[in-house]
């Protein structure tokens, strides 16, 4: 089988489930937040949730009575280096700031910008790669608005991870 | 790639529960259970036919956030509950999920006659090489020079390699994942699962509190090189060899799973419960 994406379904079957996946991260990152009581950036990943989850909307309309092919999480094609697993994601922190849920909110978006670039440069259906472009052009909007975003949330002071009351208290 | 002819009825969220998770955030445990649920959304098991049996510690507390049956039960014998249950509800889809302390420490013992026993069950351990839910103690699977408050200078003990003894064992089916990859946990889970027999995946899971150092397991983690093995004397000297780092699957072995079968000599609950009345 191509390691290439050749047909528009299974483009469309790649989208679904990397929107997916964007979506339920973003979900449990924001229940991990709530649960440390970091309810600004609990907030904030429940945001970039919900507009993870209109842009799955969005894909589904946009695929409209297409048959799509069922494709398991790790038969993503050229996905390894793009992967959007946030979940559990190392960078994550019980104190961290908007600003750090931005900046990762960022690499992942920039991973999927990747992911289109990749199938529009390697596809040879030029119908793929149209459609590819416009995704692709599409996530790149959501990069500006993460960096407009990223303006106007105060930068992290350099002890932000400091806890003077840690819940666990490391050896 | 497997495409398969339709989606999934559910999706992974249809199988998580309405209990958010008390983990410490960049715990690996979190991707863990991203996994599990990922393999049953692909394997189609209704949450009713699926049963998660744990023991005590952090990586124990999975069965309260799925929406499985599940089972918290008592610290290192979560093989041995089980076990009892696979026997006796055969129809059921069965997972064990413990850490490294559960496991091989407190139910080293069980550990080893699980896997000699070979019901048809799933145990995954999320190996973080420490106690992390009574604060950073070394486990089995510690390095000797882990130097910590707890244990100074390390415990320069040798650790316990949990894929070597499940292969002596007698496990039917060994993997090794890598939270960091939960896509390619997951596809482990499945195919643990599908395989008749006793399947051991241990998934090297990350403690961002006890264990800052584990952040360097992104750049240590690699995909096997070769296909699994079939041959035990292949797999042993593989696992013997091993960095402690390799994932997938590593040995799929071809022993019949143990199964009742009308061989208990056990009967119905009333008959049971009618032995102990005094």
């Amino acid at each position: 089988m191509s390691e290439t994406i050749e047909t528009i379904e299974e483009l469309f079957a790649h989208v679904q489930v990397m929107e997916r996946e964007a979506y339920d991260c973003y979900l449990d990152l924001a229940e991990q937040m709530e649960v440390h009581n970091n309810r600004e950036v609990a907030e904030l990943f429940n945001k970039l949730a919900q507009d993870e989850k209109n842009h799955l909307t969005y894909v589904k309309e946009r695929v409209g009575d297409t048959k799509i092919p069922h494709i398991a999480p790790w038969d993503l094609k050229n996905f390894e280096e793009s992967g959007l697993s946030l979940t559990g994601a190392r960078e994550v922190h019980y104190m961290m700031t908007p600003y750090h849920a931005l900046k990762l909110a960022l690499r992942a978006e920039q991973k999927t910008v990747a992911f289109f670039a990749g199938v529009v440069a390697s596809s040879k259906n030029q119908e793929v790669c149209g459609v590819a472009a416009e995704f692709e052009k599409e996530e790149q909007h959501h990069i500006e608005l993460i960096n407009e975003w990223l303006d106007k949330v105060p930068r992290p002071e350099e002890d932000w991870d400091e806890d003077p009351d840690p819940p666990v208290q490391p050896t | 790639m497997s495409v398969q002819p339709a989606a999934p009825a559910l999706t992974a969220r249809d199988y998580k529960s309405d209990v958010k998770p008390v983990w410490c955030p960049g715990c690996g445990d979190y991707s863990v259970l991203s996994s599990i649920t990922k393999a049953l959304t692909e394997l189609a098991l209704p949450p009713e036919d699926v049963a998660i049996i744990s023991g005590i510690g952090c990586s124990s507390r999975i069965p309260a956030y799925l929406n499985t049956y599940g089972f918290h039960g008592v610290h290192g014998r979560a093989t041995a509950l089980a076990t009892g249950l696979k026997l006796s509800r055969p129809e059921l889809t069965v997972l064990i999920t413990g850490g490294d302390g559960d496991g091989f420490s407190i139910g080293g013992n069980h550990f080893l006659h699980a896997c000699r026993r070979n019901v048809d069950m799933t145990y995954i351990v999320m190996d973080n090489r420490v106690y992390g839910m009574t604060k950073g103690q070394p486990s089995p699977t510690t390095e000797p020079d882990w130097d910590s408050a707890l244990a100074p200078g390390g415990t320069g003990l040798r650790p316990f390699n949990p894929l070597v003894i499940a292969l002596a064992s007698g496990a039917n089916f060994i993997a090794r994942g890598f939270a960091g990859d939960p896509n390619g946990s997951a596809r482990l889970i499945v195919e643990a699962i599908k395989n008749p027999g006793f399947s051991f995946i241990e998934i090297l899971s990350p403690c961002v509190t006890f264990r800052p150092d584990q952040r360097e397991w992104k750049k240590k983690a690699h995909a096997s090189p070769v296909d699994a093995t079939e041959d035990i004397g292949k797999a042993a000297r593989r696992l013997m060899t091993d960095d402690g780092y390799t994932t997938g699957i590593l040995y799929i072995g071809d022993r019949e799973p143990f199964a009742l079968d009308g061989k208990s000599s056990a009967g119905q609950p009333a008959e049971i419960e009618h032995q102990f009345v005094v």
